[in-house]
């Protein structure tokens, strides 16, 4: 077990490694480059200073050179300077991942609640009332534009009702815990309803397996009630290939919080990353995705021990 | 059930549209596309033109003018709905076929290949699957094209903000093809006909394409059809955020970019084109459902 997880933590750091020198590329690639900046914040510079600039920040050496430049300054804590927010980017990004965590823990946490024991009710009685709504449920969640989902519960809930705050974290002043929960429903539920029907349908279909199989009949035959042999014998087996399903949807959840945040103006890492593209605050956005992939790619891997733990088959060597 | 077993393929395709919400779905598809094609003539028979800014009929209620009333800018909501339903179905239409075409290159070459060119393959796909795509898309559409050396007018274009987006939503979404696919040649591999082939001396290359690939048709296709939503809603953020069909060609979700502000004066432009990528993702997904369950021999309907 220990020498799986050291196999794939390096993995981890190998595809860390692969995804920053891609993305430094892509960032790039951008519109602009930090002279430009300069030139539009101080006009009295000519051409001259600039391609001094260019030469004083090395921007005009070849990528690979810039990249092991960027790299060395990274492996050592320093992921450069914000424009934006006018501190270190890390110090600009450490709050941000806490209240991301929070909003994908919450409902991440909440679509299982409701995903799996919705899902066992429906394969108990395929076909039943209860099969059709987690059916349509799932569906529906899964087609939802979640960007539009958030708009309307805006509209009903903050601006037709007044019952929730339309966005932000707390209210400036008060920041109880009761404050942040309540901005917390509604981007919680728009990214609950987006992760949810994945859930759904891979456990209702797990489920349904399992007790076909011939150790839910040998249960039945032994004259275990249907409900014993649900939650006793087939609930706990399909849970194995539900794990796979959700060691592999930390990224999309990480994709439906970017719209989440920027819908409810909610602080996180993905309001931050889409803001700092959009800002070209370079530094920013190459630290804030490096830091969103290593959150996935460490997700993954606890969904993975997770995986080995419920299912005493598997052995890691 | 052993009666529908042993039907031929056509019937299989029948069976798929005789769950009623694929029938429904299918129909609600057809009359979207045949309103969208036909948008045109609708202008026409209304006498507006859908890219005509009028300010004095800003945001103003249906008439038999306007259907739907006008935008912010007094521009016809129907006929900006269609126009940009065209745009969304386009992408959707075209994104799924090429992400199918990359997906299935891969998911073949890595099946019927196998040994480190599958382990290879394999990795680089689960990679893509568990990486948070969203950021790399927004990073992958702010990238400025004339970097890599395009000409300014082309980047600017209609068209290239068209092309871009379709190459972009079919750039991260071949890997549940390739996964299909590759599963699928793995099995094929094994099977006395693909060994005759072999035996005749036919090259890899025609063995992948001539054996194989016609038999994986019926579930790339399913999976195709099952796509075409999800390329659709990728297109529908991509352009709310503003980074995917630029603005003043419409998309459905571009028109929904402005209307979180105007959303307390003008509910109705925050309601039509998110109801409209809604009906249009859900028809997609329960006809691909449909036709999974029909094609694949393996599922019952319980």
């Amino acid at each position: 077990m220990t020498r799986f997880i050291v196999t794939r933590l390096l993995q981890v750091v190998l595809v860390l490694a692969v995804m920053s020198f891609v993305i430094y590329g892509l960032i790039g690639l951008m519109p602009g480059d930090p002279i430009d900046q300069m030139l539009t914040a101080d006009p009295h510079l000519t051409a001259a200073d600039a391609a001094r600039l260019k030469a004083l920040y090395g921007l005009d050496r070849p990528l690979g050179e810039r990249y092991l430049a960027w790299a060395k300054a990274a492996l050592s804590g320093d992921l450069g300077y914000s424009r934006l927010y006018a501190k270190p980017a890390v110090a600009a990004l450490l709050p941000r991942l806490a209240n991301t965590t929070i909003l994908m823990l919450s409902s991440f946490v909440l679509s299982l609640a409701i995903a799996l024991p919705l899902a066992a009710a429906a394969a108990r009685r395929p076909g039943s009332a209860v099969d059709i709504a987690a059916n349509l449920l799932s569906f529906a969640g899964a087609s939802i534009p979640s960007f539009w989902f958030a708009l309307l519960l805006i509209l009903v809930f903050a601006v037709a009702l007044g019952w929730l705050p339309a966005g932000g974290i707390a209210t400036i002043g008060d920041g109880g815990i009761a404050d942040r929960a309540r901005h917390l429903v509604l981007p919680v539920t728009t990214l609950t309803v987006a992760s949810i029907g994945t859930y759904l349908r891979f456990a209702r279909a797990a489920t349904i397996e399992a007790l076909r199989q011939d150790y839910a009949r040998t249960a039945r035959a032994k004259g275990a009630s249907e409900t014993r042999v649900l939650w006793g014998h087939a609930f706990r087996n399909a849970l194995v290939p539900v794990i796979t399903v959700v060691a592999l949807s930390f990224g999309s959840l990480f994709s439906g919080a970017l719209i989440t945040e920027t819908m409810f103006a909610y602080p996180g890492m993905g309001k931050l990353i889409y803001d700092a593209i959009l800002g070209n605050d370079f530094n920013l956005a190459l630290a804030g995705l490096l830091f969103a992939t290593l959150l996935v790619l460490l997700s993954n891997l606890a969904a993975d021990i997770a995986y080995a733990a419920a299912d005493p088959r598997i052995s890691y060597r | 059930m052993s009666a529908a077993l042993a039907d031929p393929a056509p019937s299989r395709w029948r069976r798929a549209f005789a769950v009623p919400q694929a029938a429904l779905s299918a129909g609600v598809l057809a009359l979207l596309c045949l309103a969208v094609a036909l948008a045109p003539l609708i202008a026409l028979l209304l006498g507006v033109d859908a890219h005509k800014v009028d300010l004095y009929q800003r945001l103003a209620a249906p008439s038999l003018h306007h259907p739907l009333g006008t935008d912010e800018l007094g521009r016809d909501l129907l006929l900006r709905l269609l126009e940009g339903g065209r745009v969304s179905l386009l992408v959707g239409l075209s994104a799924a076929p090429a992400a199918a075409a990359i997906g299935t290159a891969i998911g073949l070459v890595a099946g019927y290949r196998g040994g480190r060119i599958d382990a290879a393959l394999m990795r680089l796909t689960d990679g893509v699957i568990a990486l948070p795509l969203l950021p790399l898309l927004v990073v992958l559409a702010a990238i400025d094209l004339r970097k890599l050396g395009l000409p300014a007018w082309l980047v600017q274009s209609d068209a290239v903000s068209l092309y871009r987006i379709v190459v972009l939503v079919s750039l991260v979404s071949w890997t549940t093809v390739a996964r299909l696919v590759r599963g699928a040649t793995l099995s094929l591999r094994a099977q006395d006909f693909v060994r005759a082939a072999l035996a005749l001396g036919a090259a890899p290359s025609r063995i992948m394409l001539v054996h194989i690939l016609p038999n994986l048709a019926s579930a790339i296709i399913v999976a195709t059809t099952l796509s075409v939503g999800q390329m659709i809603l990728l297109e529908s953020v991509l352009s709310f955020l503003g980074l995917g069909i630029e603005p003043p060609l419409p998309s459905w979700g571009n028109m929904l970019t402005g209307a979180q502000e105007t959303i307390g004066l003008a509910p109705q432009l925050a309601l039509y084109p998110g109801l409209l990528i809604f009906v249009t993702v859900i028809a997609c997904n329960f006809l691909g459902d449909a036709l999974q369950e029909a094609l694949d021999p393996r599922s019952q309907r319980r």
